[in-house]
């Protein structure tokens, strides 16, 4: 299924820009005509995707996150955050609540909220290389059609 | 972001303005903190009503918030907290280490 409409955006991986990637994707997402709880839902989990770039992918250093979005016709969402970070080495701990590397103030909670308030997250990474997180949010279509401009 | 300090009784009182994420959670905790230290109060009241947002930052937020009280003996008790944020404070398992104290219904229209 090919995806009806699609953005990019890339950013330094500074903290001020969390709620820069929330306001985007929402922004992004509006034309689907969201409830309010899907878009929290979907806002909150980028936020906890992009903040695990910044924390943890380029932990000590400053790089570059790349976000993109797709729509499709059925209201399927999908968020691919990216960076080119230090990686993940066991995926599946990572993704346990409550663990972290982190220390200081981190709950170890940003896989569980994702998984939580998404239909469907994937993680792709290599140590040394980067980490991919994908988001899947599917929004009720509840009008039929896109009014093309 | 911004907080707001109110100091009565034995009850320190943080009004929070704002999202709350990695990024604002820096702020919060530092203001809250210097005066929390000084006063050494029995409750500290975080009064959510006008967060809008908070992502499991906030989670941490408040337990380490909940850390620096109980060196004391001190509680947290969360205010005003809007749907949303009541759900990520369930999925974290807090409910069971700080009082939460209803206020009014917020409303969504959709």
């Amino acid at each position: 299924m090919k995806p009806i409409n699609e953005m990019s955006v890339s950013f330094i991986s500074v903290s001020a820009n969390e709620s820069f990637a929330r306001a985007v994707v929402s922004a992004f997402v509006a034309q689907l005509d969201p409830t309010i709880d899907e878009l929290t839902d979907l806002k909150t989990a980028v936020s906890e995707a992009v903040t695990n770039c910044i924390v943890h992918g380029y932990r000590d250093t400053l790089g570059t996150v790349y976000i993109n979005a797709k729509i499709y016709e059925n209201g399927k969402v999908m968020v691919r955050i990216r960076d080119k970070g230090v990686g993940i080495g066991n995926i599946e701990q990572a993704m346990e609540p409550m663990f972290t590397t982190a220390g200081g103030e981190r709950a170890g909670l940003g896989f569980a909220v994702m998984q939580s308030f998404c239909d469907r997250v994937t993680v792709r990474s290599k140590e040394g290389k980067g980490t991919t997180v994908t988001l899947q949010k599917n929004i009720l279509r509840r009008q039929y059609g896109i009014q093309n401009g | 972001m911004s907080v707001r300090l109110i100091l009565r009784d034995e009850a320190l009182t943080a009004r929070i303005s704002g999202e709350i994420d990695h990024h604002t959670a820096r702020e919060v905790r530092t203001e809250i903190d210097s005066a929390a230290q000084k006063v050494r109060p029995k409750k500290l009241y975080l009064d959510f009503s006008d967060v809008p947002f908070m992502d499991s930052s906030g989670i941490g937020l408040i337990m380490g918030r909940l850390r620096l009280m109980q060196m004391w003996g001190g509680s947290v008790v969360l205010k005003n907290i809007s749907a949303p944020v009541e759900r990520m404070i369930r999925l974290s398992g807090l409910t069971r280490l700080v009082d939460i104290e209803r206020g009014e219904e917020n409303e969504t229209d959709k």
